[in-house]
């Protein structure tokens, strides 16, 4: 197996480890809870966890955004529709003048009570990242499970409906292919323009970009390469498709992510894995340290070649 | 794959240049330049790949191409499709045959 540290291949291309740029981002991972229950999903997400963002780190969060320059809230989970504060979340960084993104499922939007989403995020403005592993029903069916990619196109013509997605609109919708196995993501622009057609055609739906995305080694799907026995070919490539060019543009040194308990991480991969900031000065969203944290140095392991491997992934 | 044909063989290909290392220079030069993107992109080419492994029934190529055109963002519906027309090409050059059969036939046949 090709085994290398990452803070060794790291230093063979940098002079000293890998620091924050800037914070332009705030992303807070609002619980583990969903409908859902995705392979490849990293954060273990489903309907069993218990972990959720309480009222006070909301409010924590919300502090931050008002008293820093940090200008966009990313919202994640889980399903992060599912946590009893998000239209709160959401009303309130509005208000303040943040720019919200929200990373949807869209079939949450199928669940009881939480019908009123689709135009809840036409009225604030939110830009709607959502999840789509691929155009074909076979496939999304497969990684999602049964019946997943109807209630994904139900919910995409929704929001075509009120106004996502269309090229001049203002509200944003884009869409997020993961690969649906041990194998690495297909060029976004290729990708991106078969999307468009095919859905386009099959289904009569419009987006405005795609990213694609890599699997991380990291939760529900370091298991399955393990469980598959793919994980050593698979770390295999990440390393030998290590690509120095792609680590100005890594979001740990652009952002801050908050876990559902009021943790700080670099990522919400980190999250996952429990790697907290490095920070002198606390390590809660209650202790948010602007000037501290910007200087951080960021707290690499070997997963994350899968953000580095190619043109990158994050 | 288990038995004759071992995955892990595939990692050990350049151990073919061992007695004759020029000439193994030479096939993955020719290789690695037959499958750059040119007037055919990289996905046409991986597909055509995919096709001929089917067709030649190489189990390394099958394996290979299939993750290829994975990688090139296709689907299992791609790949069957592209299964079909190297199996109907195949099945097709068989029937054709055919008519060699009836000429021999009518060489000898009265
Ligand atoms: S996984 Fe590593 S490289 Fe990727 S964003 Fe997180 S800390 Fe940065």
């Amino acid at each position: 197996m090709i085994n290398k540290k990452f803070k060794d291949t790291l230093s063979e291309v940098c002079s000293g480890p890998l620091v924050s740029v800037d914070i332009k981002i705030l992303q807070v991972n609002v619980g583990y809870l969903c409908n859902m229950a995705c392979k490849h999903c990293h954060a273990n997400a489903g309907a069993e966890r218990q972990e959720i963002m309480e009222r006070e780190n909301i409010e924590a969060v919300l502090r931050v955004l008002e008293e820093t320059d940090i200008n966009i809230l990313d919202i994640t989970g889980g399903a992060p529709e599912m946590n009893p504060y998000f239209t709160h979340l959401v009303r309130e960084a509005r208000r303040i003048g943040k720019h919200v993104m929200v990373r949807t499922n869209l079939t949450i939007f199928f669940e009881e009570g939480k019908e009123y989403l689709p135009e809840f995020y036409g009225n604030n403005s939110v830009e709607i990242i959502a999840s789509l592993p691929f155009y074909m029903e076979s496939e999304v069916d497969r990684v999602r499970g049964k019946g997943s990619f109807h209630k994904c196109a139900e919910a995409l013509r929704k929001l075509n409906s009120l106004g996502y997605g269309a090229e001049e609109s203002d509200k944003k919708l884009h869409l997020v292919y993961n690969p649906s196995g041990a194998f690495m993501s297909p060029p976004q622009e290729t990708l991106e323009a078969d999307y468009k057609r095919e859905l386009f055609g099959r289904l009569g739906v419009s987006f405005n970009s795609l990213f694609t995305f890599l699997n991380m080694p990291v939760g529900r799907f370091r298991d399955y390469l393990i469980r598959s026995g793919n994980f050593e070919k698979y770390m295999g490539k990440l390393i030998c498709a290590f690509n120095p060019e792609t680590l100005e543009g890594l979001m740990c040194r652009h952002l801050i992510n908050v876990g559902w308990d009021g943790r700080l991480y670099d990522c919400d991969f980190n999250q996952m894995l429990g790697l907290g900031v490095h920070s002198s000065r606390g390590q809660r969203i209650a202790d948010f340290d602007y000037q501290e944290l910007i200087k951080r140095t960021i707290n690499v392991e070997e997963h994350c070649y899968g953000c580095t491997a190619g043109r990158g992934s994050t | 794959m288990t038995g004759y044909y071992k995955d892990e063989d595939l990692d050990r290909f350049g151990e073919m240049g061992k007695y004759n290392q020029e000439l193994f220079g030479k096939f993955m030069s020719w290789y690695t330049a037959a499958l750059e993107p040119g007037v055919l992109n990289k996905r046409e080419k991986v597909l055509i790949g995919l096709s001929v492994a089917h067709a030649i029934q190489c189990p390394y190529c099958i394996d290979a191409y299939t993750k290829s055109c994975l990688e090139e963002g296709m689907s299992l519906e791609h790949i069957t499709e592209a299964v079909h027309v190297a199996s109907a090409v195949r099945g097709g050059a068989s029937l054709i045959h055919g008519i060699q059969s009836h000429n021999a036939a009518d060489k000898i046949s009265l």
